[in-house]
């Protein structure tokens, strides 16, 4: 297989030797991976670079609210059993971090890679994905995002040019209608937990009926299509109705249903759905989450939870009561500043749980506690919370920067 | 809906539930039940008539498009003018404040009616989004500590001579009228810009609502000791950012 940089113009090879120096500078000077900079610099000097690196590549992308980084690491691993893969496996999921990640992959056969939603048309437009990978849209940083139907009105106009398979996800009705304007749809009936975004017509404004895991809209006809694959229990079902088991070691509903969206992906390239999910075994925790650390003679688990959509399906993982609850929230940049969102998620299904709350926004976490008629402690750190933790694992869930401290103060 | 229990009514969260606007129900409802309050919920969705004989309705915010789509099928259902006829108490916060006044701008840039529940007219304002922490003092008629809340809204709202401020602000926006007032009330009607869970911050806000509804002039206290934590926070937090 012939390499990138064989047939690449001057520019765009400058291009990438200047942002691999670039990231290794940023190294050196203790600013992360480097490969957000090294994106930057190579993008600013050949602005179709990103292209250029795809062009050899059969690109896969995936884009959501929630799952985006575990789904990239499963579709990943079952696309390596074809040929090398190169992935930004980190979650740089902007132009620049993608641009960095595709740069260190001149001898990959595929380009397995996580878009942020808001970028998503114009990466499909760079790249010209041989497959696109819908999971789910839900509300998300509400002081800075977009609201969630002008993300969906965005996809769709997006996807209207693209030749590529999108595989989404039957069940959510945003994702729907964002795919409904490509030609070449696989449904794939991956289910939803949260519903509080589709309860309005995204093509009509109509409302949103809902038997049952079906949906519909009573207005203007627009309705759930039939998919050709499913999540159903622990089984993925193949368009010819078989079931195939799935094995990971990533727990919880949502991540089944990132296997079976990655199944799909998969079989697109002619990966048959029991050498994926096989493969997809290897995924161990992404990123630090879902990984059980040892802290303070404590068995720890890391649960990364950003928005509403993702807490509760958050929650449908966790062990029972009595096991504790670690909670923490914090409202930084990355966070968004606003705590609005926390009305939003049911804390109700902690009910029987011992909780303990940190994080800067804490107090938040209080009073929508207390609103909620929970008990709970207030603890200043993790580490007072998990001494004060009664007996057994516990688990700890957190927002995005709430998330990095913790991994920080547990070594992890 | 019997008659012993008080009826709280949360209008259209299919459309108007974009900012946790649901912890304002949640904290009214809370703290009628810790007074041993019977109360019913019901949750209106758009495709539903709205009842006439509840005794508190919230109103929550919403992008521009589902506010539209609220207002239109609210004048269309008239159940929430008729329970305000009725001396129902109502609490609105960002597009469901507009909502209440004569008009507004719709997501189609034009001239969108309102109910007229509130003496207010709103218009898109030309500047920046108003955005972040707000501190302002509540009408003294009202008898409240400070508000504290979030703003998010690229509004502006001016009040006609039947509607009072809600509020002058400290710090924050609020009606982005440049006067620094921010929402407006008369008897029963309240509307504000600070969004979702206000009465998350501003506890006392929903025990007035209470006490209008039950037309009384004090409940039994309740323990607000993580409120008050929160408000001293929040408002510490707003004061020390650099203005
Ligand atoms: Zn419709």
């Amino acid at each position: 297989m012939s390499g990138n940089s064989e047939s690449m113009t001057p520019r765009a090879k400058l291009a990438v030797t200047a942002g691999k120096a670039a990231a290794a500078v940023s190294r050196a000077a203790g600013r992360g991976s480097g490969s957000v900079i090294g994106g930057k610099v190579a993008l600013k000097l050949d602005p179709e670079l990103l292209g250029r690196l795809a062009q050899h590549l059969d690109v896969v992308l995936v884009s959501a609210t929630n799952g985006k980084t575990t789904t990239t690491r499963l579709i990943a691993e079952a696309l390596r059993a074809s040929g090398p893969v190169v992935s930004n496996a980190l979650g740089a999921n902007m132009p620049a971090g993608i641009t960095s990640a595709l740069a260190g992959g001149s001898d990959s056969r595929f380009g397995v890679i996580e878009v942020d939603e808001k970028y998503l048309a114009g990466v499909a437009r760079d790249t010209s994905p041989k497959a696109i990978a819908l999971l789910n849209l839900s509300r998300d940083q509400l002081d800075r995002a977009a609201e969630t139907r002008m993300l969906a009105e965005k996809w769709r106009e997006g996807l209207a040019g693209s030749k590529a398979i999108v595989i989404a996800n039957a069940d959510d009705p945003l994702v729907v209608w964002a795919a409904s304007s490509s030609p070449n749809v696989v449904w794939v009936a991956a289910g939803q937990e949260w519903k509080d975004d589709a309860w309005s017509c995204p093509a009509c404004g109509g409302v949103m009926q809902r038997p049952g895991d079906d949906w519909f809209c009573g207005e203007c006809g627009f309705r759930r299509p039939t998919a050709s694959w499913a999540l159903q229990g622990d089984y993925v079902l193949d368009p010819h109705g078989a079931a195939w088991p799935i094995h990971l070691q990533l727990p919880g509903r949502a991540n089944k249903a990132n296997a079976a969206t990655s199944a799909a992906v998969a079989a697109c390239f002619g990966v048959p759905p029991q050498v994926a999910l096989e493969r997809m075994y290897q995924v161990q925790a992404v990123a630090g989450r879902y990984d059980v650390v040892q802290f303070l003679n404590r068995d720890v688990r890391l649960l990364l939870a950003k928005n509403p959509a993702g807490w509760l399906e958050t929650f449908t993982l966790i062990d029972p009561p009595p096991t504790p609850v670690i909670l923490s929230v914090n409202a930084r940049g990355a966070d968004g500043t606003d705590t609005s969102w926390l009305w939003d998620v049911d804390y109700t299904r902690l009910a029987g749980h011992p909780i303990c709350v940190i994080g800067d926004r804490k107090l938040d976490l209080a009073v929508r506690l207390e609103v909620a008629g929970l008990e709970f402690r207030v603890c200043e750190s993790i580490d007072e919370a998990v001494q004060v933790s009664p007996p057994g694992r516990i688990e700890l869930i957190a927002n995005y920067t709430a998330f990095q401290d913790v991994r920080r103060r547990v070594g992890n | 809906m019997s008659d012993s229990s008080l009826r709280l009514v949360w209008v259209y969260p299919d459309l108007l539930s974009t900012y946790g606007d649901q912890g304002n129900a949640l904290v009214v409802e809370r703290r009628a039940r810790q007074r041993r309050l019977q109360v019913e919920r019901y949750d209106v969705r758009s495709d539903q008539p709205v009842p006439t004989s509840g005794d508190i309705y919230l109103i929550g915010g919403g992008e521009d498009r589902p506010q539209r789509l609220a207002a239109e099928r609210l004048r269309r259902d008239g159940g929430l003018q008729r329970a305000v006829g009725n001396g129902a108490i109502v609490f609105s916060v960002c597009a469901g404040y507009q909502i209440l006044g004569h008009e507004f701008i719709n997501d189609l840039g034009e001239r969108e009616p309102g109910l007229g529940l509130l003496d207010v007219v709103s218009t898109r304002g030309e500047g920046e989004r108003c955005v972040g922490d707000v501190l302002a003092d509540i009408d003294p008629q009202l008898g409240l500590p400070p508000l504290t809340g979030f703003e998010n809204h690229q509004g502006v709202t001016h009040l006609g001579p039947s509607a009072r401020p809600f509020a002058r602000t400290r710090l924050g926006k609020g009606n982005g009228t440049g006067d620094g007032t921010e929402g407006a009330f008369n008897d029963t009607v309240f509307g504000t810009y600070m969004h979702g869970p206000v009465l998350a911050r501003n506890p006392l806000i929903a025990d007035l609502l209470l006490k209008l509804a039950l037309d009384v002039n004090a409940m039994p206290p309740v323990d607000d000791r993580w409120y008050e934590a929160l408000r001293n926070e929040r408002i510490a937090a707003a004061t020390a950012q650099p203005a």
